[in-house]
């Protein structure tokens, strides 16, 4: 293992956390709701529960412009998708129904999960970081 | 008054997103890469997310109500099964592939690339899958 430091930020990595720690801690004391995107998204999609409904499509409307409320003050930051479109399609499948499959993501197990304490977010954030870290290890090093 | 907060939350986690780094999925493969040049970046951003969470999810753990008195909402399941384990294994799969998950993807739909449109059409055609058969 070799720390990349030329592409290592962690002051803006520990910042950004700390911001999205506080939007999930808004919407657990004042809303009673865990801040999971695949659920909330999972969730939305499921017409019929339209009363349910409201907050999640408030909620998703906020992340959605949230890059158009940064690029009011500030250039966005540059990124880097070296992924081709089928590969783009099929993780996209992949992160859409495993992610409903095992209740949750990146926010709600990773960090929701994980900051209640949950044994079964711990479980899935180990599981997802060690196939994650395996299919890069595959694309990148085989 | 809650739907405003809802909104106020989303925008607060995707602007978080941006100014960590997490939308550029560049980065995200960056910390996967264990076995290359390492980026530990997306580690601190959870540590600064559960850190920050850690207290709001036991001030609610505790009284099992909002700040505003209402019910709050905690997932109570607490058996680790098998569709957590796959779902969980399958979901990493596709993050690793193209370094987004869903948070990322849908605070880049208006930053201007094709990809994270593409990609998130392709997630909620998978997450209508996973809602018709279950």
């Amino acid at each position: 293992m070799q720390i990349d430091f030329a592409h290592f930020t962690p002051v803006s990595a520990f910042v950004g956390g700390i911001l999205i720690g506080l939007a999930a801690a808004m919407l657990i004391l004042f809303n009673g709701r865990i801040a999971g995107i695949s659920g909330i998204l999972g969730g939305a999609l499921r017409f019929s529960e339209t009363r349910q409904n409201q907050w999640r499509l408030f909620f998703l409307i906020g992340l959605i412009v949230s890059p158009w409320a940064y690029g009011l003050f500030l250039a966005l930051p540059t990124v880097k998708i070296h992924t081709g479109t089928w590969g783009i399609i099929l993780a996209g499948l992949l992160v859409g129904y495993g992610s409903r499959l095992g209740s949750g993501c990146t926010s709600g197990h990773g960090v929701c999960g994980t900051a209640r304490l949950s044994r079964r977010s711990m479980a899935a954030t180990l599981t997802f970081i060690s196939s994650g870290m395996i299919t890069v290890y595959l694309l990148r090093h085989l | 008054m809650t739907l405003l907060l809802s909104f106020i939350s989303g925008l607060m986690f995707g602007l978080g997103l941006i100014v960590s780094g997490m939308t550029n999925p560049a980065k995200v493969i960056g910390f996967l890469d264990v076995t290359g040049q390492w980026d530990p970046s997306l580690g601190l951003v959870m540590a600064g997310a559960v850190l920050v969470g850690f207290f709001a999810f036991r001030h609610v753990k505790q009284t099992h109500k909002t700040l505003l008195g209402e019910v709050a909402h905690l997932p109570t399941g607490q058996h680790i099964d098998r569709p957590l384990l796959a779902g969980a294994a399958l979901f990493g799969i596709g993050w690793g592939l193209a370094g987004y998950c869903p948070g990322p993807a849908l605070a880049s739909l208006l930053a201007g690339e094709i990809q994270p449109v593409i990609f998130t059409l392709s997630m909620v055609a998978g997450m209508l899958l996973f809602n018709r058969t279950h």
